[in-house]
């Protein structure tokens, strides 16, 4: 099966086609601007401040002991009958998974949502083995259906509307053409049960990996993941380094935060807390659970004090959906598995600058993203960190470091400089500026597409300090 | 969460940093905003050599030219004076991101310093003048965009809205997703163009549905931007900076 591909280096170009395109523009707005509504609603009556501080302290305590909690996780777990592997990278991830599945002769996947397996391309990887996957969130087997990837991180198909999701299961599943969400979810659910019962092995992803008990929880709302994680006879967990917590306790305050930034809901309709396979005696829950630890460039983020903030993520998206940029131009313009403001703060370290160097600039740093974030990542200083990466004046802990430094750009600022530490230039570039006002161009490039050209003042505010003064006799 | 800051008494002398978009396109904004302190009994010393923040560069990643120019400001504000900047876009940068530019730099101390003396304009004539005006202006409602810098940066949401609330024939109209962006962001309405098209057409768009003939904004960056964008569909709605529209009413 083909996937519609979208790149990170073309983003100019799929976000031309999506703000170009007036389906996408009311799907995404109208969604977001829902999100934006029930988020600011549940929050209502809690002291969000404060959550958020303790939210963004629970996750910096367990990334300065990262490596210990790791180590004491894989304990916790394997004590627990979990099998636990560490994968370097995406391919080494997708590697362990297929071996795991070919070792039971597995021919079909269910997969419960997991963005780390979009991440390492898992799907495409096991169809090549022969090994048929198959999403089980509604809105990842909508986009599977449709040979998309997911455009949002919790609402996978959230650039589609009912009509196209009818078209979509009407093509590919025979159901009727209706507006009828009821018994569109019906069909899904009974096309999808089916499968569940007769899946060799489930993939799952993981929300917090708690390292004192060896639990892995898993939060959705379809009651898939639950399936997911306990028909078939093996349960595959998959999931990035930095989701470990340290204590049972720290779940709580995270996941009242998650369920209200993300969805704007108290509680979902699931919490699963996986602790092992199925023991003597019990009579249902997988025979087997393996837990796949995924670093995949997370270790390097890991070794910066800065970019070590991107880590605390608990990917509940808040930031794209508050996003002005993401959404005008939804997920797909992006072209990277995670979107919007924390895409843009965290792919460059999956994919480097190279690929991604349009994306930390893809930003107005209005703040929106910062401000709503529940852990508090301080997105927009690191996007300016990306920046500064990008052209070659960072640190150079980002792969493709220095890759949009350009001899043009460079004196550009160079100049601009020079003149903004010789004041008495530039007062009288001002000056010569003012009375050659006339020949400024009115056409500024992309500026003016849309606006006209500011107009340079006559005279300028030094200017006119000078002349305020002297009427006032403060000087002669 | 933004730490309760604690104001001064007002002070008999203050700098003004009049930012370089001022500088060149706003001039008679930096003038008002001037004569808004005077008018309350305080000398304004405006030094010659200021140009710029930095700002753009420090957005745009080139830390190093960021530093030098931000360096030049640095020395101009001797005295233990507040520091009024009528913008929270450069207000924010000298405020907020100052001491990060300079931190474990030989300048490190001298930039806290200047920083903690920063204030935006209309956050100084609120908190620290507790600005009254005598409206003289004909009755009229009127819009504001506040920046996302003063709104978010400098948690300045309700310094403007409380301004206009005291000009007794003005009415506040709010815009539909007041909070959101215009779509200036400095260089990213260069790099991002259509993007940053997109965002200012939905601004302008709901300015023009309140009704108002007039709106304000205390960041000349957003009202170039919404300004312009209104000028090329040859729309009548003007802007101002809220410096002008509070001195022009009030003169």
């Amino acid at each position: 099966m083909s996937v519609e591909t979208y790149t990170p280096r073309a983003f100019h170009r799929q976000a031309h086609d999506a703000l170009g395109n007036p389906q996408i523009r009311s799907n995404f707005r109208r969604a977001m601007d829902g999100l934006m509504t029930k988020r600011r609603d549940v929050f209502s009556d809690w002291d969000l401040e404060t959550l958020r501080e303790l939210g963004a302290n629970i996750r910096l305590r367990a990334l300065a002991r990262l490596p210990d909690l790791l180590e004491q996780l894989e304990a916790n777990c394997v004590a627990n009958g979990i099998r636990v592997h560490w994968a370097e990278d995406g391919e080494e991830a997708c590697r362990i998974i297929r071996e795991v599945c070919e070792s039971h002769g597995a021919k079909s996947v269910i997969k419960g949502k997991s963005m780390v397996s979009e991440e390492m391309h898992l799907n495409a990887h096991l169809e090549a083995a022969g090994i048929e996957a198959l999403e089980s969130d509604l809105g990842e087997y909508l986009v599977q259906l449709n040979e998309q990837t997911p455009s949002h991180i919790i609402m996978p198909a959230i650039h589609l509307n009912t009509d196209e999701i009818s078209d979509i299961m009407h093509e590919k599943t025979g159901t009727d053409r209706t507006r009828d969400v009821d018994y569109m979810t019906a069909a899904a659910r009974a096309q999808l049960r089916e499968r569940f019962m007769n899946a060799d092995v489930g993939v799952s992803g993981v929300n917090f990996a708690v390292a004192e008990t060896g639990t892995l929880c898993l939060v959705e709302n379809e009651g898939n993941g639950r399936m997911t994680t306990t028909v078939p006879p093996v349960h595959i967990a998959v999931t990035g380094i930095e989701k470990v917590v340290e204590h049972l306790r720290d779940v709580p305050p995270l996941y009242a935060l998650l369920t209200r930034s993300a969805t704007g809901q108290h509680v979902t309709t699931y919490f699963n807390m996986i602790s092992g396979p199925r023991k003597a005696g019990e009579h249902d829950g997988p025979r087997e659970v393996h837990l796949v630890l995924v670093d995949s460039g997370r270790s390097r983020i890991y070794q910066d004090d800065e970019l070590l903030d991107t880590l605390r993520c608990i990917r509940c998206g808040a930031c794209m959906n508050h996003c002005p940029v993401y959404t005008r131009v939804g997920g797909h313009s992006y072209g990277t598995t995670y979107p919007g403001p924390i895409g843009s703060i965290l792919m460059p370290h999956m994919l480097g600058l190279e690929e991604t160097k349009d994306l930390p600039t893809a930003s107005s740093l209005c703040g929106a993203c910062g401000e709503v974030c529940p852990v508090k990542i301080p997105i927009p200083d690191l996007l300016v960190r990306l920046r500064r990466e990008a052209v070659g004046e960072g640190r150079g802990n980002v792969p493709g470091a220095g890759v949009k430094r350009t001899k043009k750009e460079v004196a550009a600022w160079k100049s601009w400089q020079w003149l903004a530490t010789h004041p008495a230039v530039w007062r009288t570039s001002l000056l010569m500026a003012g009375k050659l006002r006339a020949l400024t161009p009115s056409k500024l490039g992309p500026w003016t597409q849309y606006r006209t050209a500011p107009k340079l003042a006559k005279r300028s505010l030094h200017a006119l300090v000078k002349t305020h003064r002297r009427e006032r006799g403060d000087e002669p | 969460m933004t730490p309760v800051k604690l104001y001064p008494t007002k002070s008999e002398k203050v700098y003004f940093f009049g930012t370089c978009l001022v500088d060149m396109f706003y001039p008679e904004a930096g003038l008002d905003g001037i004569r808004l302190l005077e008018r309350e009994g305080i000398e304004v010393l405006f030094p010659e050599d200021q140009t710029c923040c930095g700002q753009p560069a420090y957005t745009s990643g080139y830390q190093s030219e960021a530093r030098a120019v931000a360096a030049a400001q640095l020395g101009l504000f001797p005295e233990p004076w507040p520091i009024i900047v009528p913008s929270g876009s450069c207000g924010g940068m000298m405020r907020t991101h100052y001491p990060q530019l300079f931190a474990g730099t030989d300048q490190e101390a001298l930039a806290g310093e200047v920083a903690s003396r920063v204030y935006e304009l209309t956050e100084y004539l609120v908190h620290v003048c507790h600005l009254q005006l005598d409206d003289r202006g004909q009755a009229e409602a009127v819009a504001m965009h506040t920046s996302c810098s003063a709104r978010r940066e400098m948690g300045l949401a309700e310094t403007g809205p409380a301004l206009l609330a005291r000009l007794g024939q003005v009415k506040l109209v709010e815009q539909e997703r007041a909070a959101e962006c215009c779509g200036f962001g400095g260089t990213f309405a260069v790099r991002h163009p259509e993007v940053s098209a997109a965002m200012v057409e939905d601004k302008a768009q709901a300015i023009e549905a309140t009704g108002a003939s007039h709106f304000v904004s205390s960041d000349c960056g957003c009202l170039m931007n919404i300004n312009g964008r209104f000028e090329h569909q040859k729309k009548a709605i003007q802007g101002e900076h809220i410096a002008s529209y509070l001195w022009r009413r009030t003169s």
